[in-house]
């Protein structure tokens, strides 16, 4: 950092009072807690969580190893992000695997092409028990849903890794409290007050890298559920379904077979903050069948210890 | 690209069960369009399935699932608008006394409250009682929506009857700026949009109040700087930088500095934000500080600017308990203050505060909800602000030994209220 010019003082915006919460809350967890772990799975939020980690321990390593829950059906964009950006930050990646849940008979076995972002939940909680994780950093945000919009910052799981939305602790003024009995974990969420512009306006201000699919680009695309999925692996059309070729963007990133494109030509990050600025439909409304099951599709999952 | 030079007001919801806190909330973010279209559709398809009419806007922010069945807030739902010049993040709070904890949590970090009252009743007791914890956290500004116009068919009467209580506990509780807006929430008027049924009321809108109130007012501003060390960075070059959030006043490089509780005196040899090295740091911000001294200080300790804070192993204190059993002398749990966390004990109950009367009375313990004075004993001594003075450094909590939950919020000093 001493190459860094001088800067001018000025006030400071909003930019500059969410990454400094966000940095507090990094250094606050992990002074706290024993074994904290990032949870990183190369989306962008997940991006941001891991830059303004390096920023609160820098020129130090990360105090706490990364995580990626790995469904197996996810971009080989974002899986090849998610190890460069983790080399570059000279961080421990843990992956842990879905399908080892599956093949340990854990979870039923959804088929080739089936669903597994409920299933998540499993591994990731056998993950933080086998690692004695006591603290989980994750890069959820408030605005993305109503049942995100009621958890604290820092989010206490019992022994079994529930959530209980109607005894939350107390969290008064910046008084983060991380102790929990043996077996009990937090989950930590540094972006709480960001939102999805916030989001973008800071991966421009800090000129951050991130995975490809984020950018307008050409694609093999079908229509399921009014979305545009991407044609591969998972997504294989069947004999009525059209395969179009589209220049479209993932607004979201989460499994292949759940994430839906948005047609699109922003193909900088400056053009993104453009169309987001002006649209009409929610990220997750638009591109997330995983959130479309029910009314408290979220609500739901979060009580079984969901991301 | 839009520039992203905005700026940041908290603000917390304050007001009774059923005088229309969440609805109005609804209405902001759906008038000045901060909604997308599909959560548009999910809370009408949430009304029309609960047979409340074409659109509760109370659904946009009662997310969870019994908060919906009853029709009731249970906890804090935060949500955030922006307008050109300002980002809002908005706690909207339960009404309902049981949920105490939770409104404080909503209240203790915003820079003003949003009050909100039927007309037609007027000023409840627990919305009075939202008010004084309110202003015990320190909120010195308020909005007061005088909400449900529409049911008394504008009658200016019923508004100005409004502002007359407003004004009298506005004075009591030492809050300094009060405005008064006649709105529904339900159709809208003088919220985001002037209504044109209350050709007598000049002042302004709800959404005109929140864009010229002052922001950042709670991370306070008094004479001294504070840095509560969160985290010792050790340098490349074999030094060791403290790391934390400046909170009270701005520092500069040169400034004189005290560390505590040590008491070492020494100057500011460097300051580095988020963006790199900088001369001068404000409030709010997460900085690393590098001592001219060698010093050997660690999380815990602080680094302040005169007139400096005090360190002490007794403090009094204003608490409002929030646990089950009741909270006696002689208890023992722990207390976190800034980054410290140390065994405390309760030396004495000092009394409890009757809300309806802001008097003090005796009191050997306090009961859930209930806000008391006490004295207390910490283990480790502990470097501390009056409240009113620093938010940051003169607030605390207590935490049970056994389940680790948070059942009390502390603040160093008493209100000047009572």
């Amino acid at each position: 950092m001493s190459t860094t010019p001088m800067q001018t003082p000025k006030s400071a915006s909003h930019l500059d009072l969410l990454e400094s919460h966000a940095i507090f809350i990094l250094r606050e967890v992990a002074a706290e807690c024993e074994r904290p772990v990032l949870l990183f799975s190369g989306g962008k939020d997940s991006a941001v969580l891991l830059h303004l980690a390096k920023k609160a321990f820098a020129p130090q390593q990360l105090p706490f190893p990364v995580m990626h829950i790995d469904t197996g059906q996810n971009f080989k964009e974002v899986l090849d992000f998610r190890d460069a950006a983790a080399a570059k930050a000279r961080a421990r990646l843990i992956v842990a695997k879905v399908q080892d849940s599956i093949d340990q008979g854990k979870v039923a076995d959804p088929g080739p092409m089936g669903v597994r972002n409920r299933l998540q939940s499993v591994t990731l909680l056998d993950a933080i028990n086998d690692n004695k994780f006591d603290a989980a950093f994750g890069g959820a945000r408030r605005d993305e849903d109503k049942a995100r919009a009621k958890e604290r910052i820092l989010s206490f799981r019992d022994a079994f890794g529930q959530w209980d939305p109607r005894a939350q602790r107390p969290e008064l003024w910046q008084l983060y409290q991380g102790k929990v009995n043996s077996g009990e974990h937090l989950r930590a969420f540094p972006l709480s007050d960001w939102t999805e512009l916030d989001v973008w306006e800071y991966i421009a201000r800090e000129n951050m890298e991130l995975p490809s699919i984020y950018f307008a680009h050409q694609r093999h695309v079908v229509l399921r559920d009014n979305m545009w999925l991407a044609v591969g692996e998972w997504v294989v059309p069947s004999s009525d379904e059209n395969i179009e070729v589209r220049t479209v963007r993932f607004r979201t990133v989460g499994d292949a077979n759940l994430t839906g494109a948005v047609d699109s030509d922003a193909d900088t990050i400056e053009k993104i903050i453009d169309e987001i600025s002006i649209a009409n439909v929610s990220e997750r409304g638009a591109t997330r069948a995983d959130d479309r099951f029910s009314e408290t599709a979220m609500e739901d999952r979060k009580r079984e210890g969901y991301f | 690209m839009k520039t992203a030079t905005k700026d940041l007001l908290r603000l917390a919801t304050v007001g009774s069960v059923d005088d229309g806190k969440s609805t109005l909330i609804g209405r902001l973010l759906v008038d000045t369009r901060q909604l997308f279209d599909d959560q548009l559709d999910a809370v009408q398809a949430a009304s029309e399935k609960r047979g409340v009419g074409d659109l509760d806007l109370s659904f946009v922010t009662d997310g969870l699932r019994a908060e919906r069945e009853q029709g009731i807030t249970i906890d804090v739902a935060y949500r955030y608008a922006t307008t050109p010049n300002r980002k809002f993040i908005i706690a909207d709070c339960p009404g309902h006394v049981q949920y105490t904890r939770n409104m404080a949590t909503g209240a203790s970090t915003a820079d003003l409250a949003l009050v909100v009252l039927d007309v037609a009743s007027g000023l409840k007791e627990q919305t009075r009682r939202h008010l004084c914890i309110a202003a015990l956290l320190g909120v010195r500004s308020i909005i007061v929506a005088a909400n449900k116009m529409d049911a008394v068919n504008w009658d200016e009467s019923a508004y100005n009857k409004v502002v007359e209580q407003i004004n009298t506990i506005a004075s009591e509780l030492d809050i300094a700026s009060v405005k008064v807006i006649p709105v529904s929430a339900l159709i809208g008027d003088n919220v985001v949009e002037r209504s044109a049924n209350s050709p007598w009321y000049n002042g302004q809108t709800v959404i005109e109040a929140l864009e010229t109130s002052d922001a950042g007012a709670w991370a306070g501003t008094q004479d001294g700087a504070r840095l509560p060390i969160q985290w010792v960075l050790r340098q490349n070059g074999g030094g060791r930088t403290y790391a934390g959030m400046l909170c009270g006043h701005t520092i500069k490089v040169g400034d004189k500095v005290t560390l505590l509780p040590q008491g070492v005196e020494t100057t500011v040899k460097a300051i580095t934000n988020a963006a790199g090295p900088t001369s001068e740091a404000g409030v709010g911000l997460s900085i690393d500080i590098d001592l001219e001294a060698e010093t050997d200080a660690g999380r815990g300790d602080m680094i302040a600017t005169a007139p400096l804070p005090t360190v002490s192993k007794e403090i009094t204190a204003t608490i409002c308990w929030f646990g089950d059993k009741p909270l006696a002398s002689g208890q023992r749990l722990r207390l976190k203050h800034t980054s410290n966390v140390t065994p405390v004990r309760i030396a004495a109950i000092n009394g409890v505060v009757d809300i309806e009367t802001l008097m003090i009375e005796d009191a050997d313990s306090l009961t859930t909800n209930q806000i008391g004075l006490a004295t207390l004993q910490t283990a480790d001594p502990i470097v501390v602000d009056d409240y009113r003075e620093g938010r940051v450094t003169g607030s605390f909590v207590l935490i049970d030994e056994v389940t680790n939950a948070t059942v009390a919020a502390g603040m160093v000093g008493r209100a000047s209220f009572f």
